[in-house]
């Protein structure tokens, strides 16, 4: 086995749903999506956020998108208009997930660049 | 009938670039362009808008888009739809066709679709059994006093359908849902049936609702979307045999992948299954995309069920003050003069004998938005402190605005970055989202021609 970042095997976007926040994750190939599903459990993901959501986790699946969709309720300071803290819509915290460390197998071959964990230059 | 038409939408969100939907008309072929100016705290300020002046409480953003663009909309036939209505749709009619009017045109009809602000309503539905329950909290809204600012129904699209059957060019409607404003063109169009064409719609609606973050903005693989600045927004060409294909004008910056797509269908997504809006319920897990050609991509495959018995209400009410205020610190031991500065600020206000219902601080840089995902760096080279406070008693929160400049000269050295002023209450706006009956509302559709 050997440790990578979800960066190198998936992407990401997340919003505000209510007082918290939706992370979908999209995996760049078939193989990538199962490791996801049997990697990237609710409670990998609570654990990953721990600082940041207060309440539960919830993941649900959407395999022909190749995609796990992750609601992270109370994770915004109180929700939308209410709140005071700086990302209070979650929109970072996509780039939060992708920098989550799973195990796959060696022989995985990541398909995306380095560039995924700030290597880029300025 | 057309066999295809190409819908644009122009404006994501409250706020968005104000070039962006002029660049989208003036840019290629487009039939339809769609705006979405409603954001949940938008119509509260407009109702405060409409109290002070009847003739406000609608986006003025967009009759100084119209007015611009008047000649061209009306020489192309191209037809517009927004939810600029806000809360005085007819007032915004009015300046619309003032605009026609100075710009000489004839013969173009302008509709309104309204029937969602039931503010004044509210005790009548109470009456009628209402109890507007908070969908996220399940108290019930008149469980105790609130100042209710502003309360609309997410309208079913059937209103804006009936404006365009009738031949209105424009279309200024109040609520509705954002996908809504591009499903309303197709079923005008198409007269599609079955609710897996009006699901089909809905997600074309919803992948186009919120502009380039279907065609590149905030895409993970940021280094591989070409020329942001002059970013393409979202075109779907539908066509009648029940074809969408989303794109955006050739030579625009941008790019439209299964991958930009894709992640712009997860966005602000629930259960995948389960996505309900007023005219239709979609499972997101039936959709197909595919790549198409260069920045283009098709969807397909989309299974919808009739919508529920309910409609979602916006619900807004005053919960009080809050204000931010911002100074950053300098290194070295940026974060340990920062969290001094914290420090004093509340010692200072609780020695005047202020005191907060909530406080809050953060030392950005020190990893805050990925608080407990990514290590704080030893030594930045500084840190910004932002301090907020929120409470019921406006006055607090003013004095909590007087103590941030301060620090600069009566705290540790190198803070800077005092700028704009003291912090100044603002007033918070909470959000309630509830159910209520779907044949409480009917959609008021008017249409009128310029110069009539």
């Amino acid at each position: 086995m050997k440790r990578i970042v979800l960066a190198e095997i998936a992407h990401a976007r997340s919003g505000d749903k209510g007082d918290g926040s939706n992370v979908g994750l999209i995996a760049y190939s078939s193989r990538g999506y199962e490791i996801l599903c049997s990697e990237v459990t609710a409670e990998r993901v609570k654990e990953h956020f721990s600082s940041i959501c207060r309440g539960k986790v919830i993941r649900y699946e959407v395999p022909n998108l190749l995609a796990l969709n992750f609601i992270l309720h109370d994770s915004l300071g109180g929700g939308g208009t209410e709140s005071v803290i700086t990302d209070a819509q979650g929109k970072t915290h996509a780039q939060g997930m992708l920098q989550m460390e799973i195990d796959v197998p060696d022989d995985f071959e990541s398909k995306r660049p380095a560039a995924v964990r700030g290597t880029m230059q300025v | 009938m057309a066999s295809s038409v190409r819908i644009g939408n122009g404006q994501g969100f409250w706020g968005d670039s104000v070039d962006a939907p002029i660049r989208l008309l003036r840019g290629g072929p487009i039939d339809y362009i769609t705006m979405d100016y409603l954001a949940e705290v938008t119509m509260s300020i407009m109702q405060r808008q409409k109290v002070r002046n009847p003739e406000r409480g609608y986006a003025t953003d967009f009759v100084r888009f119209v007015d611009e663009v008047f000649p061209e909309v009306s020489e192309r036939g191209i037809r517009i739809v927004a939810n600029a209505g806000g809360v005085n749709t007819q007032a915004c009619r009015d300046r619309v066709l003032d605009a026609a009017r100075r710009h000489g045109v004839k013969d173009m009809k302008i509709g309104t679709v309204a029937g969602d602000d039931i503010l004044n309503r509210l005790q009548e539905l109470r009456d009628a059994g209402e109890k507007f329950t908070n969908m996220e909290t399940g108290e019930g809204l008149f469980d105790q006093e609130r100042e209710i600012l502003a309360a609309n129904v997410y309208m079913p699209t059937d209103g804006v359908v009936q404006a365009l059957d009738q031949g209105a060019q424009i279309v200024i409607t109040g609520r509705c849902t954002d996908p809504g404003l591009v499903l309303a063109p197709i079923l005008h169009e198409f007269k599609w049936k079955g609710y897996d064409a009006v699901a089909l719609g809905t997600i074309a609606g919803h992948i186009l609702e919120c502009g380039a973050q279907a065609t590149g903005g905030n895409f993970t693989r940021w280094w591989e979307v070409p020329h942001m600045a002059d970013i393409g927004y979202p075109i779907a060409e539908v066509s009648a045999d029940g074809g969408v294909v989303i794109t955006k004008h050739e030579g625009r910056g941008g790019l439209v992948t299964v991958d930009t797509v894709s992640e712009q269908l997860l966005y602000e997504m629930g259960n995948p299954t389960n996505y309900i809006t007023p005219d239709c319920v979609v499972d997101f897990t039936s959709i197909q995309i595919a790549q198409d050609g260069p920045n283009r991509v098709r969807v397909s495959g989309v299974r919808g069920a009739a919508p529920t018995e309910t409609l979602k209400v916006s619900i807004s009410y005053l919960a009080g003050y809050k204000a931010v205020g911002q100074l950053v610190v300098s290194g070295p031991d940026a974060h340990a003069k920062a969290k001094l500065c914290a420090e004093i600020v509340w010692d200072r206000l609780k020695m005047a004998g202020v005191t907060f219902d909530q406080t809050h601080q953060e030392f950005l840089g020190v990893g805050v938005v990925h608080e407990g995902i990514v290590a704080a760096p030893e030594q930045p080279p500084e840190v910004v402190l932002r301090l907020a406070v929120k409470d019921s008693n406006r006055a607090k929160v003013d004095r909590f605005g007087k103590e941030i400049a301060p620090l600069v000269t009566s705290g540790p050295p190198g803070v800077t970055g005092f700028a704009g002023g003291r912090p100044k209450p603002q007033e918070i706006v909470a959000y309630w989202p509830a159910l209520m009956g779907r044949d409480r509302v009917t959609p008021e559709v008017s249409v009128v021609e310029v110069g009539s």
